[in-house]
């Protein structure tokens, strides 16, 4: 990602997955989630449609019987920084994993008609930016992407979508998350800012609920 | 007037941000060896303790195998990597000072079966814990939902989570359920109804006299399932029957385990709260339920067609013919006409004391399918497979031909050995048919624990008379 005088700028190639529910199991198998690291997961992000054989954690793509027919192994797209999916996008587990495999490869922004939800909170603690547009403009999207490469502009401020052709698409998205992204807020931090409210809650929770405070 | 959802975020508020989230103070917080290794060292980094340490319950459950037997270490795992997983739970646990059910702990089980067994979860809660299906203990009256890893370390650093409040659903499920309809039945025909977006965005409250008159450990499998209809939290309020369950696991002693319960007989929605959105279920028509394809969504009963992209709109078209495709589904109409090759009993879904005695009364006196290459009952923790032991239903079980394991999370997800091969069909009582998710191209057929047993015992899916 890079910043301009205006602020914060996605640009880059659009990838895209024309699929429904497409859960974070698939975004990352289960296998990858045995690593007890933050990063080293691109060469693992949709491992099952990526690849034609059973991966192994450690194994790395250049040993891998690659699928030529998935989008991210196209050449034109290898480079993608953003990826366009339909609705519910990130659905299933909770594994941070799928979203630190998106950020590995290089993908920045997510555009789909609906995102799982703890997937969806993930994504912005790790400079991933997920867009929810309307179905048919998602269709759209589609129709176009489905025809050429298409590169999009995408300004985190302005909460615009500047496409190839100069088309300007509006989305919405809570300051407070977007936020985090172009500021890269640390949240422990700004909570450990309340820490006296948090203690005198827990004082109180103490003396009203103190089965709460019990361990065996 | 108020839901139980708003109550119980009344109840944990502690402030409002200047970012207009909230923090919620949590009294529960459990760990398991997947998604806390990046939040140990991340809390390290900082130089930062956990904020309250007895709120933290740890256990290994994802990788470990399920042919352990006595005296077995975290040092024994065959598999290295996965060794390495558990091992780092037990480091962080003795570093941190985290009470921890380790591999050896005869209490030991899968995190969202042994929470409420050794009476952890209380009604009322919030609880987290960085895996999607903490919404089980919803069950209870608690505000449960699961969380990344990000907010794994800052609940452990902060005591608190930062969100905002979530949309409230009322689902309200009315009349008595067929014989061999169990409640992962009720729950597979409500993902089929609202869809695995259909709960985006919301908590779901489920109440009805079907919630009233069944069990806890029912009640866990409807609120596990929540977030396959896209609800990160689920929840059921307290009453007679989860205060006389909790009486039964807690330790507290019996003076705070009373004032507990006057609080807990009052938490639960008032009359006339308002929900975003209510749907009301009549159980009494609904037939036992198998999913054909790759999303919980695309479930039928036992008996009906598989749909077929000509019998669907033009939008899910495409989605049918991908789950088609990889289910291996190409000339076979119905259920019944497809081979299986694997069963799997377990899972934070269907492990529990019931889910086995359900399914051990289908198979008593009979013998897995000469198809079935392999049928395993995983109970959900050390104490629901002792309890089972005690019944004699291990006997049962392995009588048919079933294989009887050690406790964890094991064919649900296939991150320890136990793993479908490509292609291998399976009948599993686990909560999610994704792609793979069972083994590479494996291909899973959620359903209840009777109707798993019977497709070990039939070869084929059908209906236990």
């Amino acid at each position: 990602m890079k910043s301009n005088s205006e602020g914060l700028i996605i640009d880059g190639v659009v990838s895209y997955i024309d699929r429904d529910n497409i859960d974070t199991d698939q975004i990352i198998p289960t296998e990858y989630l045995k690593s007890i690291k933050k990063f080293g997961y691109e060469d693992y992000l949709f491992d099952g449609w990526r690849y034609k054989d059973d991966g192994k954690l450690g194994v790395k793509k250049e040993e891998r019987d690659i699928n030529k027919d998935f989008i991210l192994n196209n050449k034109l797209y290898s480079d993608s920084k953003i990826l366009l999916a339909r609705d519910n996008f990130g659905c299933g587990s909770s594994r941070e994993h799928a979203v630190w495999a998106l950020r590995d490869f290089g993908i920045k922004a997510v555009i789909a008609s609906s995102f799982g939800d703890i997937f969806y909170n993930n994504c912005f603690k790790n400079g991933v930016l997920p867009i929810k547009l309307e179905k048919n403009q998602i269709n759209e999207l589609f129709n176009i992407a489905n025809k050429e490469v298409i590169r999009f502009s995408i300004d985190l401020q302005k909460r615009i979508i500047l496409t190839s052709n100069k088309d300007e698409i509006n989305f919405e998205v809570d300051d407070y998350l977007i936020n985090r992204i172009i500021y890269g807020l640390d949240d422990i931090d700004i909570t450990l800012k309340e820490k006296n409210k948090i203690s005198n809650f827990e004082k109180s929770r103490l003396e009203t609920r103190p089965w709460i405070f019990v361990n065996e | 007037m108020k839901t139980l959802y708003d109550k119980l975020w009344e109840e944990h508020h502690v402030t409002q941000l200047e970012s207009g989230e909230s923090l919620l103070y949590i009294d529960r917080h459990y760990l398991h060896e997947v998604t806390s290794p990046q939040a140990f060292e991340g809390l390290s980094k900082k130089n930062l303790v956990p904020w309250r340490l007895e709120a933290n319950i740890a256990t290994p459950d994802h990788n470990v195998p399920t042919i352990r037997g006595n005296d077995f270490n975290s040092e024994q795992i065959k598999d290295e990597i996965s060794k390495i997983q558990v091992v780092e739970l037990d480091k962080n646990c003795n570093t941190f000072g985290i009470k921890q059910f380790d591999i050896k702990s005869s209490k030991q089980g899968i995190v969202h079966v042994i929470g409420p067994e050794l009476g952890y979860t209380l009604p009322g809660m919030t609880i987290v814990c960085g895996d999607s299906h903490t919404s089980t203990h919803g069950a209870l009256g608690c505000l449960a939902m699961g969380i990344g890893t990000s907010e794994v370390e800052h609940v452990l650093a902060t005591q608190c989570l930062k969100v905002s409040k979530l949309k409230n659903m009322l689902v309200k499920f009315e009349g008595t359920p067929a014989d061999n309809v169990s409640s992962k039945d009720i729950v597979l025909y409500f993902i089929g109804l609202i869809g695995t977006a259909g709960g985006t965005g919301y908590a779901i409250e489920f109440s009805g006299n079907y919630i009233d008159e069944i069990s806890i450990e029912s009640r866990m499998t409807i609120c596990n399932m929540a977030i396959e209809a896209g609800a990160k939290v689920g929840l059921i309020a307290p009453d007679k029957t989860t205060i006389e369950y909790v009486r039964e696991k807690s330790f507290l002693d019996k003076d705070t385990l009373e004032k507990a319960e006057d609080y807990w007989s009052d938490l639960n929605t008032d009359d006339g709260a308002n929900f975003d959105n209510e749907i009301i279920i009549d159980v009494s028509k609904i037939k036992p339920q198998v999913t054909w394809g790759t999303s919980p969504e695309m479930v039928v009963n036992y008996d009906d067609e598989i749909p077929t992209a000509l019998n669907v709109s033009e939008d899910n078209r495409k989605n049918i013919e991908l789950a088609r495709n990889y289910m291996g589904i190409h000339n076979e109409s119905k259920l019944s006409d497809l081979v299986f090759d694997k069963v799997f009993i377990g899972s934070c879904t269907n492990s529990r004391i019931e889910d086995l005695r359900q399914a051990a009364e289908v198979v008593k006196g009979k013998t897995v399918a000469d198809n079935i290459t392999e049928a395993i009952v995983v109970p959900g923790s050390g104490m629901v497979k002792e309890q089972a032991e005690m019944e004699g239903l291990d006997e049962v079980f392995k009588n048919a031909g079933f294989i009887w394991r050690d406790p964890g999370c094991s064919m649900c997800l296939g991150m320890n050995p136990d793993q479908l091969k490509p292609y291998e069909r399976c009948a599993s009582t686990s909560n999610r048919n994704f792609e793979g998710r069972q083994g590479y191209l494996g291909r899973t057929h959620l359903m209840s624990p009777i109707m798993a047993a019977y497709t070990a015992i039939n070869g084929t899916v059908g209906e236990p008379s």
